[in-house]
């Protein structure tokens, strides 16, 4: 047990350098790794969205899906599956990062943001743990996306051979790939030091399982604290780096941080889309991007989602920016919440309508026996 | 022996768990037999029994688990 909670600190230690780590050799402040961020780049980055501050093909991507699938391959746990509530994990995928992008972050950046002083991150962390709460009634009751089978070889392989084109894509740099001359798009530790870090981290995540939905989920749901463990992990040594390395950008306060903003109520629902489609789907960004590099078409569909959300989100003037929140933003983050609301209620009356199904055709069984 | 069977195959996290919690909460002492297809969930599962004091011993069978958990 104490060599298991060495490795979750580990991993969530090395998480957090190189968080700070990626920002001293040129990311964005405060956006080291961030999930949904880099998601949205490698979107704009392929033109699906038009905003010119936010393309670029982000090698850490590549390097967490290849990571872990370099990992699963090894220990014997790259599994092609699939066929689990496609659509509605699109759907919770389109909508966590809507919230995300409302908030500025995944839940991933939101701890890295309070690690460099960003107030706004407690906002944000209550909002999650809000969201993650409402999850977790909807899971009591029943909640599922069924269940996944086995899929070809092919489908498996479609996630880590999407990490490969965009690498090669990033060293072509072909015309029709956009990348940022300015804003956040535009800075970008190097090449081989994101790909290298986002390699050790996906090899890492996908032998610990670390999860930043996880982490607040157990904890509520069952008293166990193991993956909270990793998230504190993240937290403390994102801290020392950013003392250590980025000290001039250290700065605590609500006000003028960096690619954040400070309108609460925003901050706080943006959150809690994103902690009950976390929960719904059953991990947060990060672990999804895992998953869908051990074979997981299931995760591959969410992460579609995600960059389909993203590039809805600057086409349609819903992201947030430093400025503040966009009304689109709000109405959007007000539909999402709506719409996960509706989907946990609908398969909840759909599971016990077919467990009344069940016991039903059960009694009928005995009838005809008697 | 008597088992009370969890099908938990093909669940995603967190299912398998809750699945597990449900029966456990209301151990009757028979052996729980829970099936699972990911290491996840057999680390998960074996985590949280061995957090509320039951013994887990996991099979492992073409790419399945089985474990098997008692007082």
């Amino acid at each position: 047990m104490n060599t298991d909670k060495g490795k979750i600190i580990a991993t969530g230690g090395i998480i957090g350098l190189f968080g700070a780590l990626l920002v001293k050799f040129g990311n964005p402040v405060n956006m080291g790794v961030c999930v949904a961020c880099f998601f949205r780049d490698i979107a704009g980055g392929l033109g699906l969205h038009r905003a010119s501050v936010v393309q670029y093909l982000r090698p850490e991507i590549s390097g967490f899906i290849l990571g872990a699938f370099g990992m699963a391959k090894v220990k014997g746990e790259f599994k092609p599956r699939g066929g689990s509530s496609p659509l509605l994990r699109f759907i919770l995928g389109f909508f966590l990062m809507i919230g995300a992008l409302v908030f500025l972050g995944c839940p991933l950046r939101m701890i890295l943001r309070l690690a460099n002083g960003d107030l706004n991150a407690i906002t944000g962390i209550i909002g999650y743990t809000a969201g993650i709460w409402v999850g977790i009634q909807f899971l009591k009751r029943g909640f599922t996306l069924g269940k996944s089978t086995t899929n070809s070889t092919a489908a498996g392989y479609t996630m880590p051979i999407f990490a490969v084109a965009i690498l090669l894509l990033l060293v072509a740099a072909p015309t029709f790939i956009f990348f940022s001359e300015s804003g956040p798009g535009s800075m970008a530790a190097p090449v081989t030091l994101a790909l290298g870090a986002g390699l050790l981290i996906g090899a890492l995540l996908q032998r610990t399982r670390l999860c930043t939905a996880g982490g607040f989920r157990d904890a509520m749901l069952i008293k166990d604290y193991h993956y909270m463990i990793g998230l504190i992990g993240i937290f403390v040594f994102a801290l020392l780096g950013n003392v250590i390395f980025n000290f001039e950008t250290f700065k605590i306060g609500f006000e003028g941080q960096p690619i954040a903003h400070n309108d609460h109520l925003w901050n706080f629902l943006g959150m809690s889309l994103a902690g009950i489609t976390a929960v719904l789907l059953g991990g947060c960004p990060l672990r999804q991007t895992i998953l869908a590099g051990e074979g997981d078409g299931d995760a591959t569909i969410t992460i579609i989602g995600l960059m389909a959300g993203a590039a809805f989100a600057h086409n349609f003037g819903l992201a947030a920016s430093p400025a503040g929140v966009t009304t689109n933003g709000k109405v959007a983050v007000i539909i999402g919440i709506i719409v996960a609301l509706a989907i946990g209620l609908s398969v909840i009356a759909s599971v016990a309508k077919e467990k009344a199904a069940r016991l039903k055709k059960r009694e009928g069984g005995v009838e005809v026996g008697i | 022996m008597e088992y009370n069977i969890i099908d938990a195959r093909g669940r995603s996290c967190p299912e398998p768990v809750i699945m597990t919690k449900q029966i456990l909460e209301n151990y009757n002492g028979e052996i729980v037999k829970v099936l699972v297809d990911t290491m996840v969930a057999v680390e998960n599962i074996k985590r949280y029994a061995g957090n509320q004091g039951f013994l887990v011993e996991v099979e492992e069978a073409e790419d399945e688990y089985a474990l098997k958990i008692r007082k």
